[in-house]
């Protein structure tokens, strides 16, 4: 079970043995195949420390301190054309509009055959979306599986939904809506969940101000490696 | 993984074929189950010649290991651990979970681009990836999901590949991501990267930046050959010990920035609900874990005596220090052995024999990592995450053996 450590890793920790890092990533003839047009090694840019299955850090990995000269300039539009993320802060959000009338027609026309008119969703397969329940507020949903998660009682944030519809949905025809529909039925979902009015117009700006009521419960993961939970041990 | 598994007709027909493995094993027809009639062989094999090579390997006609699955292109399919032994799952018996089905992927079309905080954003195809530095490295995937109809509605049916079979480890052939993030020059400011699968539902989680300097990988091989379309053919981001969601899948885009894009699978799915009213976010390292694959549900012990209690442990921590069996159900526990050298972030085979004396039998296991974590006992996680947790399930489970020798599955620790 021992990893295979193969020459280039080898060169690499000889190198790192006898000269360092920094060394080793300007003589070219240690590494694999280079060409002329290889650029002369770029200053380590993070703590590198690639684990070792022997337990020694190798650091950076095989060919640390190296550059290879391997692949080709990522072309503007070819970026563009995929590059459709939209973060918590909406900065990524595009022109367009939609209000939540819009929204009704498209959702009952694209999504309710999955999701359900009312967005209750036919589980486990569709997924619930909407329908917040007086027992499910609070976020108590550590307490019983049963409780319905939905956008509004649940989803940290509005964006989300925005990026998911609009990257994912509908199931049959993903990327098919054109940025007004996303913003429309993004908007209607949120109208539905009691997020925001139900006569409320989505767009950037709007979209970017929808607090999520329940965004202040996540936090980051808090657990220690060492311990397991007090009383473990059985 | 919304959906706890139900006890679908092809899990049912996988539990058969478990049914007759265990049969096989302890010689015996099973009570109730009619046998299923035998491949035929010859009367003595030494008397004729065998079958001519072919182009593909195939099974013994006695062995028919099958995943169990859901059946829709966003559902899951299950590795049969009772059916395994040592540490790697064949390729075609890898777990599935997929968002919206296995894309139909050309290697000499697919890319991987790098860009946002670097100084040289990059585009580069299968074979530019290839001709990086490789290392091979052992890792499990398992699903953030793992195990939660067992944890939250335990049945005595349950079986070893419905309560952990979405565990899968295989010997990856990849460039550390490390290599990449240097070509492109990644700006100091950096501190969160998302990357993007190229299936229909475009699958996006966010990994902060130090995973990549740590051990993560953009790997195209499996097993010794390239990886499965189920896997991410042609080229998947490994993050090894991490849950499996983030492993993307069919990787087409890394995008460096300064913040988590609160993608849907790291808000809606896979955080966990907590008792007091907030939820868990970036779950990444899964605890350590283990479970006895046998004996197991729907084996039965044939006779008293010896017997190997046998299974798996591992953690997203590091290595395996430790495990220990009880066979009382926890009032005294034993060293097992390592069947198998413990590596990082890779499962270890354990062993423990022990003698079976006809009595009722509760037989659990619990591993230690190499960071200290002790595996927790079902009462003691939900004392710590309630029972409505959605992810990361690592309870101490097991199995009870009845004086019948009946082996059904525990999971009241
Ligand atoms: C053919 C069935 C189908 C249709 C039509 C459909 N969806 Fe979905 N939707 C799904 C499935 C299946 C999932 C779960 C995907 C997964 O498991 O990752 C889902 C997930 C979602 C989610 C995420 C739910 C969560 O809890 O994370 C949202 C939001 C959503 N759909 C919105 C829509 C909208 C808006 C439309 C109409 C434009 C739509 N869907 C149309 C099948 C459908």
């Amino acid at each position: 079970m021992r990893a295979r450590t193969n020459l280039n890793t080898r060169t690499t920790l000889a190198c790192l043995a006898l000269a360092g890092a920094a060394a080793c990533g300007d003589a070219a003839a240690n590494g694999p195949a280079t060409s002329a047009s290889t650029p002369a090694a770029a200053p380590a840019v993070g703590p590198a420390a690639f684990t070792d299955y022997d337990g020694a850090a190798v650091a950076g990995g095989p060919g640390a301190g190296k550059r290879f000269g391997i692949g080709s300039a990522a072309a503007r539009t070819a970026i563009a054309a995929m590059d459709r993320d939209v973060g918590p802060d909406g900065a990524e959000l595009p022109p367009g509009r939609g209000t939540v009338a819009e929204g009704r027609t498209l959702y009952t026309a694209q999504c309710a055959a999955c999701h359900g008119l009312n967005g209750e969703g036919n589980e486990p397969t569709y997924p619930r979306l909407l329908g917040r329940v007086a027992d499910a507020e609070g976020f108590k949903f550590a307490s019983d599986p049963k409780l319905p998660h939905t956008i509004g009682n649940y989803w940290p944030h509005a964006t989300t939904l925005f990026d998911y519809i609009r990257r994912a949905m509908p199931h049959p025809q993903p990327g098919s809506l054109s940025d007004d529909q996303v913003y429309a039925l993004t908007a209607y979902l949120l109208a539905q969940d009691d997020v925001i009015a139900d006569d409320a117009t989505l767009d950037a700006a709007a979209l970017r101000a929808v607090k999520m009521p329940y965004a202040d419960r996540f936090r980051p993961d808090d657990r220690k490696p060492t311990a397991a939970p007090a009383a473990a041990r059985p | 993984m919304t959906t706890p598994p139900k006890l679908t007709r092809r899990e049912m027909l996988a539990g058969t074929a478990g049914l007759v493995g265990g049969a096989m094993l302890t010689g015996l027809p099973l009570e109730g189950q009619a046998p299923e009639p035998a491949p035929a062989v010859p009367p003595d094999a030494t008397k004729l010649q065998g079958a001519p090579t072919a182009p593909l390997g195939a099974r013994s006609p006695f062995e028919a290991p099958t995943r169990a699955p859901s059946g829709a292109t966003t559902g899951s399919s299950l590795t049969p651990l009772q059916d395994l032994s040592g540490t790697i799952t064949p390729s075609d018996l890898h777990f599935e979970r997929h968002h919206a089905g296995i894309p139909a992927l050309d290697p000499a079309r697919h890319t991987l681009t790098i860009h946002g905080l670097v100084d040289r954003p990059l585009t580069f195809t299968v074979d530019d990836i290839r001709r990086f530095p490789q290392v091979v490295r052992t890792h499990f995937v398992e699903c953030a999901g793992n195990g939660r109809a067992a944890f939250r509605a335990p049945k005595p049916e349950m079986t070893a590949q419905q309560v952990a079979g979405m565990l899968s480890t295989s010997e990856y052939t990849g460039v550390p991501l490390a290599t990449l993030f240097r070509e492109v020059g990644v700006r100091p400011e950096a501190s969160w990267f998302l990357a993007e699968g190229g299936d229909a539902c475009v699958m996006t989680r966010s990994v902060p930046v130090a995973k990549a300097w740590d051990d993560a990988l953009i790997v195209w091989a499996q097993n010794g050959e390239p990886l499965r379309p189920a896997q991410g053919y042609p080229l998947r981001l490994l993050l090894p010990g991490w849950e499996g969601n983030i492993n993307v899948k069919w990787v087409r885009r890394l995008e460096l920035g300064t913040r988590p894009w609160m993608t849907r699978w790291e808000t809606s799915k896979y955080t966990d609900p907590m008792p007091d009213g907030t939820a868990r976010q970036f779950t990444f390292e899964l605890d350590a874990k283990s479970v006895i694959t046998s004996p197991s549900h729907p084996d039965t012990l044939a006779r008293k005596g010896w017997h190997a209690i046998s299974g798996l442990a591992w953690s997203g921590r590091g290595r395996i220090a430790r495990v220990e069996v009880s066979t009382d159900r926890g009032a005294t526990w034993h060293d097992a052995e390592f069947l198998s050298r413990p590596e990082p972030k890779s499962p270890v085979r354990f062993q423990y024999l022990w003698e079976w004396t006809g009595r009722e039998a509760t037989l659990l296991s619990r591993a230690t990592d190499e960071a200290g974590f002790v595996q927790p006992t079902r009462t003691a996680l939900i004392a710590e995450r309630g029972l409505g947790t959605d992810y990361h399930f690592n309870p101490v489970l097991g199995w009870q053996v009845a004086r019948s020798g009946q082996v059904t599955f525990f999971a009241e620790t």
